[in-house]
C-alpha cells in the first residue's frame, strides 16, 4: 500500500494588503477542503473521485474564482471552464465556455466518461450538460456583487488595458492592473477581487494520481477568451508519476506547457518531484508568473509559486498538514 | 545548417488501393503547397509566416480536412479550429468553434498578435474575427458534396459509437473509427513546420475535426503542446486520433525529449510515435533547428511532403520502401 497526499489551490497571485479577514476565510476554506479530500483518500476513495470531490466543493463556494465566484467577462457574464485528468492511463476532460452548469468539474469529468471525445465547449458543452441531467442554475447565481463592482472597476480605470487591441506584456490583466492601481472598492483594494483559479491533486493508497482544475477566467476577459485551466498539459495533468494543477498567467502557462513539463523532467531527466517543481517554476516561465502544486505516486506533495503569495494547502499520510497563502 | 519544412495533409487509415482520381488531386495538393513553402524559404521569408501561408493554400484546398473541405460535426455543420507558434519566443495562438472565417490559420495568428489572449473560440472568436476584417463567408462555402455523404456514411454505420448517450468502452474512445466510406480524409489535419538558415523555427496545424463530431468538440489541434509545438529546438504539427494526442501531448514531448533527455529529433519523434501513443493513432512532421527533418506516423499512411536546403525532397502517402 503506498501513501495517500493531497493538495488544494485557491488561485496565485494575492494582494499584500489582503485584509486578515478575507485570509482568515480563504484559509478556513481551504481547510475544509483539505479535510474533505482527507477522509476521502482515507475511505479509500480514487483520486480522481477525490479530485472532483474537492473542486467541486471550491466551485460551489463563492471566495474563489470558480463556478460560483467566477470572474466576469467584458459582457458580464461568467464563462467558466475545467478539466480533470486521470494518471492511469492518463484519461481526460475538459469544458469551457459554460453558463449554466453549476460544477464545470464534473461536466469534464462526464465528457472524460460518457463522451467519444476529450474537450467539449460552448453551446456543444452546454447542450451535452443538458442531456447528462447535470445540476444547472441561470448565470445570474455565479455573479457576485463583488465581481460586478471589481469589473465596474476594471472598465473605468482600465480600458485600455483590457482592450485587447493594444498588446498587454504581462496577460493577467486583472490582476496585473489591479496590483498598478490605487483603486480601492469597499475600502479593499481591487485586485482583491481577481483570484485566479481552483485546483486539486491527490494520490491514493493505491498510488493513483489524478488533478482537477477549474476557473472563472480572467476579469474583463473577452466572450470566447480560453486560458489554460481546461488545456491538458498546461493548467492540468496527471500520469502514473505525478498529478499537477497550475494557476497564474494563463499565457505563460499555456506556451511553458508548465503542468506536463513538471512529469517530463521526471520522466525525461529522472527529477524527483519537487525537483521538477521547482525547475519548471524557475526555468520555464521566461518571467511568467503562475503557481502549481503537485503530488507524486510514493504520496510526495510539493507546492512552489514565483507570484505574491498563493493560496494554498496540503496534507500527507504522515500527518504532515498546511495551509498558507504567503511564502 | 539550412532551412527545411514539412507538411501534412492528414494520417490514418489510407488504404494502399486509394484510387488514382483520389489519390493524384491530393499528390498535387502537397506539391504545390510544398512549392510554395519552399520558394517562401528561399525568399528569406520568416518560417512563421511560410507556415501560415502553406497551411492557408491547405486551407483552401478542397481534398484537405481544413477550411473549405472540413469534415462535418453531427448537425452538418462546420466547426473549424488551427493553432500557430513561434519557436523562437513561443507565442502562440489558437482559435475553435470557426464557421465562416475562410483561413482559420491566420485568425490563430491575429489572437497571438493582436489580443492579449492565445486561444479564442465560438463566438467571441467570429466576434473578434470580424474586428480584425479576416475574410469571412457563409458557412455553406466550406460544406462540399463529398463530406455529406461522408457524414451520411458515418451516420450510418456507426449510431451507437458517437452517441453518447450509450456507454462506450472507457479506455479505448474510437473518435475516429467512425466513417467506413472511403477512409481517406476522415481523420484529416493540414500543419506545416518550417525553419529557416538562421534556425527560426515554427508550425502551424487547421482542422475541420472529426466527421460526425459533437457540436462544441475541440480536438488536439489548437492545443498547444498536443496537436502544435515549436520551441528553440524544434518544431511540430501532429495528426491523428484527437484524444491520444492530447493525452500523450505528442507535440510537446518530441520537444521534451530533445530537451531533456537530448535525443535527436528524429529519435525524439519516433519515440513519441512509436512508444507513447497507440498503435494506428498518430502522425507528426517536424523540423528541428539544424535543419533536420522527419515525418514518422503509426497509421497506415499520412499524406506528407517535405524539402530541405540541400535538395532532398519528398511527396508520400504510405510507409517509404526503404527507410
Amino acid at each position: 500500500m503506498g501513501r495517500w497526499a493531497i493538495a488544494v489551490h485557491g488561485g496565485a497571485g494575492v494582494d499584500p494588503n489582503l485584509p486578515q479577514q478575507r485570509q482568515e476565510e480563504a484559509k478556513q476554506l481551504l481547510t475544509r477542503c483539505l479535510n474533505l479530500g482527507i477522509s476521502a483518500l482515507r475511505s479509500n476513495l480514487p483520486a480522481i473521485d477525490v479530485v472532483e470531490l474537492v473542486v467541486r466543493e471550491l466551485e460551489s463556494d463563492p471566495l474563489f474564482n470558480s463556478g460560483r465566484g467566477s470572474a466576469l467577462t467584458e459582457k458580464g457574464t461568467v464563462e467558466m471552464e475545467a478539466s480533470i485528468m486521470d494518471g492511469p492511463n492518463r484519461r481526460c476532460g475538459a469544458v469551457s465556455g459554460l453558463t449554466t452548469v453549476k460544477n464545470p468539474i464534473s461536466l469534464a469529468r462526464l465528457v472524460m466518461e460518457k463522451s467519444p471525445h476529450s474537450y467539449l465547449a460552448f453551446s456543444g458543452a452546454e447542450e451535452f450538460a443538458r442531456k447528462q441531467g447535470v445540476e444547472l442554475e441561470q448565470n445570474d447565481y455565479f455573479i457576485t456583487e463583488d465581481n460586478v463592482g471589481m469589473l465596474k472597476l476594471a472598465k473605468e480605470a482600465n480600458s485600455i488595458l483590457f482592450d485587447y487591441r493594444i498588446p498587454l506584456k504581462t496577460c493577467s490583466a486583472g490582476a496585473a492592473a489591479a496590483m498598478e492601481s490605487p483603486l480601492q472598492m469597499n475600502g479593499l483594494p481591487i485586485s482583491v477581487y481577481a483570484p485566479e483559479t481552483v485546483g486539486c491533486v491527490a494520490v491514493d493508497m493505491e498510488g493513483r494520481c489524478a488533478a482537477a482544475t477549474s476557473t472563472g477566467g480572467l476579469m474583463n476577459k473577452m466572450t470566447g477568451r480560453i486560458g489554460d485551466s481546461p488545456l491538458i498539459g498546461s493548467g492540468t495533468y496527471a500520469c502514473d508519476l505525478c498529478g499537477v494543477s497550475c494557476t497564474g498567467e494563463g499565457e505563460a502557462i499555456i506556451r511553458a506547457t508548465l503542468a506536463r513539463d513538471v512529469a517530463a523532467v521526471m520522466e525525461y531527466k529522472g527529477l524527483g518531484l519537487q525537483e521538477a517543481v521547482n525547475f519548471v517554476i524557475n526555468e520555464r516561465l521566461d518571467g511568467g508568473k503562475a503557481g502549481l502544486i503537485a503530488v507524486s505516486r510514493n504520496g510526495e506533495v510539493a507546492c512552489r509559486f514565483n507570484t505574491n503569495g498563493m493560496f494554498r494547502g496540503c496534507a500527507t499520510e504522515d500527518g504532515f498538514m498546511e495551509v498558507g497563502i504567503w511564502d | 545548417m539550412g532551412w527545411a519544412i514539412a507538411l501534412h495533409g492528414g494520417a490514418g487509415d489510407i488504404p494502399p488501393s486509394l484510387p488514382p482520381e483520389r489519390r493524384l488531386p491530393r499528390e498535387a495538393g502537397l506539391r504545390h503547397c510544398l512549392q510554395i513553402g519552399v520558394d517562401a524559404l528561399q525568399a528569406q521569408k520568416h518560417p512563421l509566416d511560410v507556415v501560415e501561408l502553406v497551411v492557408r493554400e491547405l486551407e483552401n484546398h478542397p481534398n484537405f480536412n481544413a477550411g473549405k473541405g472540413s469534415v462535418l460535426t453531427t448537425v452538418g455543420t462546420v466547426e473549424m479550429e488551427a493553432c500557430i507558434m513561434d519557436g523562437k519566443t513561443k507565442k502562440c495562438g489558437a482559435v475553435s468553434g470557426l464557421t465562416t472565417v475562410v483561413n482559420p490559420v491566420s485568425l490563430a495568428r491575429l489572437v497571438m498578435e493582436k489580443t492579449p489572449h492565445i486561444y479564442l473560440a465560438f463566438d467571441g472568436a467570429e466576434h473578434f474575427a470580424r474586428e480584425q476584417g479576416v475574410e469571412t463567408v457563409n458557412s455553406s462555402h466550406f460544406v462540399t458534396p463529398e463530406n455529406v455523404e461522408r457524414l451520411k456514411q458515418a451516420k450510418e454505420a456507426n449510431r451507437v459509437q458517437i452517441d453518447y448517450t450509450q456507454p462506450i468502452q472507457k479506455d479505448e474512445k474510437n473518435e475516429s473509427q467512425i466513417a467506413d466510406g472511403d477512409g481517406d480524409s476522415k481523420l484529416g489535419t493540414v500543419g506545416c513546420v518550417a525553419v529557416d538558415r538562421n534556425g527560426n523555427l515554427a508550425a502551424a496545424t487547421s482542422t475541420g475535426g472529426l466527421v460526425n463530431k459533437m457540436v462544441g468538440r475541440i480536438g488536439d489541434t489548437p492545443i498547444i503542446g498536443a496537436g502544435t509545438f515549436a520551441n528553440n529546438l524544434c518544431a511540430v504539427s501532429a495528426t491523428g486520433k484527437g484524444e491520444s494526442i492530447i493525452r500523450g501531448t505528442v507535440a510537446r514531448d518530441v520537444a521534451a525529449l530533445m530537451e531533456f533527455k537530448g535525443l535527436s529529433l528524429q529519435e525524439a519523434a519516433s519515440y513519441v510515435v512509436d512508444e507513447c501513443v497507440p498503435r494506428g493513432n498518430v502522425g507528426l512532421v517536424a523540423v528541428s533547428a539544424t535543419g533536420e527533418v522527419t515525418m514518422p506516423f503509426n497509421t497506415t499512411g499520412m499524406f506528407r511532403a517535405c524539402a530541405t536546403e540541400d535538395g532532398y525532397s519528398e511527396i508520400a502517402i504510405w510507409p517509404s520502401v526503404q527507410k
